[in-house]
């Protein structure tokens, strides 16, 4: 798994338990970390940055920033050549095909510009993921205007670059795969939309920092030990709920079945899509529990065992409730109570972190 | 993956290959024919390597084929930075770089380069078809850059190139305030390589049998002139070139000791007044009717009359001149001049020295036997032609006296050499003769092919006196050309001879459009630029000013082309359902009831049912259909239904009937 990029501060916070002194010290911040501050200007002054954005964002003028790209500074630099060997031949055409591709750079600014002006941008549903796995952010662009859209890029580390076109008129949705390396709610951050079309020789771009949000499960654990026994007085076995053996038969599959429970063999041989079906133990009633884990583990690594066993309990069909140190969630069976307990998993002292 | 080590796909080199193709053809008629085939060899070497996806060769390979290309280059050229060296590797090196390329980022470089051996082109023709055809190549090349743009899908060739040609187009109001105001300099900022002049024809300072002629099959234009007095009549068109007065009995050669002032001279009737644009020819000479009145800045006026530019004249160049075609010289001649114009050398051509004194003999003066002389070459058997025998050591007697046929500088020669025996000084004019008049225009034409060399003789109490022994042999070819002069069986160039009404016509037209574009778009030079500038009523031009004005018009146009392309982002209604439904609330409007902003279908149909009894049968019903068709199930929304709702919009009456 790779890891994660360090995510970036923008706000300078002094450091906790801060002595008086420091806040007379803090005017002298900017000199200590000139960089940083330069950033934090610019992003407040220049880059109108103020946090998050609720809802959709439109491209507006002063959100779009415009630099001579690489490209450019290369164009640049041959129409220089250009315009000296016009000068010293006395070239009257080389002059006017200088001057030419000297307007058509001019111009490839202003197209660069449009080609993210009024662009709307909204955030889409994240589908919520386990800890260590991608989480997959969507952007709807939509354009209004009767002029497509081609070559956007959405970049949010400067290395990695995703490019979507939209249609005019049209909206479409852009996709951004994120490392999830904590548990908890993630946000995709600042996100830069940024373009080099037509002509590549200006690179436009503008942030985005939108209200998305990606509910992120504890980690799998990989190595649990089983499921822990259900209460005794049921008299029931845990062969009873466990494992596979209690298959039950083959249903045709409906949207929302979960991917774990469908034949993937039956579809293999070109079955059609079949969701395995198995005999519910509504009676059976498993406890999950904080308790139940052992205190000379972490929180995190509590965390993810009871992950692994909500995860293995939904899929022996069992009914099952999960008690936390704050939360009791009583028993239910089906993908509604395992969306409940993983979320609750996720956000288990999620506010109390830093 | 990032965007700059993306590789190219087999369209994108498709196109670049284009590119470069069309950028290097015009070359190709002057590079060596080895460069061409290699380069051929070579695109057509990337092409089938991207047809078959082949590997790249290896960068050994590439490395010694650019090795050898370099070394045939230098043997071929001597050299390597010069203007024909330097577009020989520019292009081999291009598409070198074409077989080693597979990244964008390459292929972008390579973009540019097209650009710039595009420019290269001009280094050797302005002329209106190169700059045509240099404008669909900037077309291509720049579809071609914007095909590099595209990372998801590829929306086609038309695309490429609708955009292309828009983002020219809108470049081009730019490119005129640009051109119009960017401060010129005059001259060079460093010395031309020198074969940057090479291929210029023209007039040369010695004059052998032959050597006139030879610029017969050039159609080449020596200068072009308007006047702003009459056109002077033809005999009249002595275009006044280099003066030659030293002969070794072979070669006529112009004097390198050419007295440096004028005579002063009693100018006699009235003045022509004109301006001459000569073409580059890489001598210093500058080219004016008998018999200029003064030399333009910077150039000077030699004793003989001679224009003389301080440099070679390597670009087209215009000038003012004043002329008097008859003068009078009441001076003596100096005696130097007078030992110059009489020399001889010793032991040439003796049958005409003996012929000269039989004559001078029987002459009463300077006039008579001028006038002997000439009637000499016109009476007896002399043949004017462009195609005259060889001759050999004594050319004069071997003109004179046995082939007889000849062309001006034959004429002239043997004219001047005769004087010259019978005591009259006299030397060889070179220049052109004639021209022809262009009647689209207004102007003159004079060719390379209108070449002409005459003679002039001192005469006591004249001065210099032109006489042109060809007028006694061939008066045509004063009075109408060359063509009119010479049988039709001989070789001249097509501008020469006479043809069809309609086609002289649109060469005339062809050739004044020429002129024009060199007058307005080539010759467009700082003089030029600061004599707009006083038209356009700025005082006092300078660089300084010039430069801001150009800044300030540039960011003014640039802002209107920006606002103008912006405007098409403002949202379209292209649903025609949405259309059609704001044009039934504008009917509904006419009749007497808007829809208020905040009103909803709904409540409006109920609104404007209650206020338009008769109508609401009808209304109500379009409402609601309407309703199920923009909010109702996606289903129902099919194109007929919409185009049938949109129709009964169109037949709701817009106004209230009376």
């Amino acid at each position: 798994m790779e890891t994660p990029p360090p995510n970036r501060a923008y706000t300078y916070e002094p450091p906790p338990h801060a002595p008086r002194w420091w806040r007379f010290l803090s005017v002298l911040r900017p000199l200590l970390t000139p960089w940083r501050w330069l950033r934090r200007y610019l992003d407040r002054w220049l880059f109108q940055l103020h946090g998050t954005q609720a809802g959709s964002i439109v491209l507006a003028q002063r959100r779009i920033f415009i630099l001579p790209s690489r490209y450019g500074t290369i164009y640049v630099a041959a129409l220089l050549l250009m315009l000296t060997g016009s000068i010293n031949y006395n070239l009257s055409l080389g002059f006017i095909l200088t001057f030419m591709l000297a307007a058509l750079g001019v111009n490839s600014i202003l197209h660069t510009f449009r080609n993210l002006a009024r662009l709307r941008i909204s955030a889409g549903r994240a589908e919520a993921v386990f800890c260590g796995e991608y989480a997959r952010f969507k952007l709807i662009f939509e354009n209004i205007g009767a002029l497509s859209r081609y070559s956007i890029g959405l970049t949010r580390d400067g290395r990695h670059e995703t490019y979507i076109d939209v249609a005019a008129g049209q909206s479409a949705t852009a996709c951004i795969d994120i490392p999830a390396p904590r548990r908890g709610i993630m946000r995709p951050g600042r996100i830069t939309v940024f373009t080099r079309f037509p002509l590549g020789l200006c690179y436009a771009w503008a942030y985005a920092d939108l209200d998305a949000r990606c509910t992120v499960y504890p980690r799998v654990e990989t190595q649990a030990p089983a499921l822990p026994l259900p209460s005794a007085h049921h008299g029931l076995g845990l062969s009873h709920g466990l494992g596979q053996e209690d298959f039950a038969g083959l249903r045709s599959y409906s949207p929302g079945d979960s991917p774990r429970h469908v034949a993937w063999k039956a579809a293999a041989r070109e079955q059609g899509l079949m969701t395995k079906q198995f005999s519910g133990r509504a009676d059976t009633e498993l406890w999950l529990d904080w308790r139940a884990t052992p205190d000379t583990l972490d929180t995190e690594a509590r965390l993810s065992r009871l992950t692994r066993w909500v995860l293995d309990a939904h899929t022996a069909s069992i009914s099952f409730g999960l008690r936390l140190p704050e939360i009791e969630l009583q028993p239910a069976t089906g993908d509604a109570q395992r969306e409940r307990c993983l979320e609750a998993l996720a956000l288990f002292e999620h506010g109390r972190r830093a | 993956m990032n965007a700059n080590q993306e590789r190219l796909h087999p369209g994108q080199v498709g196109w670049l290959l284009l590119a470069l193709t069309l950028v290097m053809l015009p070359h190709t008629e002057r590079l060596p024919w080895w460069i061409t085939l290699l380069s051929a060899l070579l695109l057509a070497w990337r092409a089938y390597i991207t047809w078959h996806a082949l590997h790249m060769p290896s960068k050994w390979l590439l490395f010694t084929i650019a090795g050898g290309a370099v070394g045939g280059i230098y043997l071929h050229y001597g050299r390597l930075l010069g203007r024909d060296s330097g577009v020989a590797l520019l292009v081999v090196m291009l598409v070198l770089k074409l077989l080693e390329m597979v990244a964008l980022r390459d292929a972008m470089i390579l973009v540019f380069l097209c650009y710039f051996v595009g420019i290269t082109n001009f280094l050797y023709s302005q002329s209106i078809t190169m700059a045509a055809y240099l404008l669909i190549v900037v077309w291509v090349v720049t579809a071609t850059l914007i095909g590099f743009q595209f990372r998801q899908q590829q929306p086609g060739y038309r695309y490429q190139f609708r955009s292309a040609g828009v983002l020219l187009m809108q470049s081009l109001p730019l490119m005129l305030v640009l051109f119009v105001l960017f401060p010129r300099i005059s001259g060079p900022l460093w010395s031309m390589p020198q074969d940057a002049l090479s291929g210029t024809t023209g007039l040369s300072d010695e004059m052998s049998p032959g050597s006139v002629s030879k610029l017969l099959s050039s159609d080449a234009i020596a200068l072009r002139a308007s006047f702003r007095s009459a056109i002077p009549r033809p005999n009249q068109l002595y275009w006044r070139g280099p003066v030659m007065w030293d002969f070794d009995g072979y070669t006529w050669k112009a004097s390198r000791f050419a007295s440096q002032t004028p005579h002063e001279v009693e100018r006699l009737g009235a003045m022509i007044d004109y301006t001459v644009t000569v073409e580059p020819h890489s001598r210093r000479w500058l080219f004016a009717l008998d018999l200029p009145a003064a030399a333009p800045e910077p150039a000077r006026l030699t004793g003989d009359f001679q224009l003389l530019n301080p440099d070679a004249v390597s670009r087209r160049t215009r000038y003012n001149m004043i002329s008097y075609p008859d003068w009078r010289d009441n001076d003596e001649l100096l005696s130097l001049d007078r030992r110059r114009g009489l020399a001889l050398p010793a032991g040439s051509n003796p049958r005409t020295a003996t012929m000269a004194a039989e004559l001078r003999k029987k002459a009463s003066d300077d006039d008579t036997y001028i006038q002997a002389v000439l009637a000499i070459f016109r009476e007896q058997n002399f043949y004017y032609t462009t195609t005259p025998p060889l001759l050999g050591a004594n050319p004069v007697d071997q003109f004179l006296f046995s082939t007889r046929a000849g062309f001006c500088e034959h004429y002239a020669s043997a004219f001047t050499v005769l004087m010259r025996a019978g005591g009259i000084p006299a030397r060889i004019v070179t220049g052109y003769q004639g021209g022809e008049i262009n009647y689209v225009g207004a102007y003159l034409t004079v060719r390379q092919a209108d070449a002409h060399a005459w003679a002039e003789v001192w005469l006591n109490g004249r001065g210099w006196t032109r006489v042109d022994p060809t007028a006694s042999v061939s008066p045509s070819r004063v009075e109408a050309g060359v063509a009119a002069a010479v049988p039709q069986s001989e070789l001249l160039p097509r501008q020469l001879r006479g043809e069809y009404e309609w086609l002289q016509r649109a060469r005339m037209t062809w050739d004044s459009v020429t002129n024009s574009w060199n007058q307005v778009v080539l010759e467009y030079t700082q003089e030029r630029q600061l004599q707009l500038m006083e038209r356009l009523g700025v005082d006092d031009v300078s660089w300084q000013k010039l430069a801001s004005l150009m800044f300030i018009l540039a960011t003014s146009v640039t802002l209107v082309v920006g606002v103008l392309m912006l405007y098409r982002l403002r949202g379209r209604r292209t649903d025609p359902l949405i259309k059609a439904y704001a044009r039934f609330c504008d009917k509904l409007a006419r009749h007497g009831v808007p829809r208020y902003p905040s009103e909803g279908p709904q409540d409006y149909a109920k609104r404007a049912g209650a206020r338009l009894p008769d109508l609401q049968s009808q209304i109500e019903p379009l409402i609601a259909r309407y309703i199920d068709l923009r909010y109702g199930d996606c289903a129902v929304t099919e194109a007929s239904a919409v185009s049938a709702w949109v129709t009964s919009v169109r037949n709701f009456p817009s106004r209230p009937k009376h």
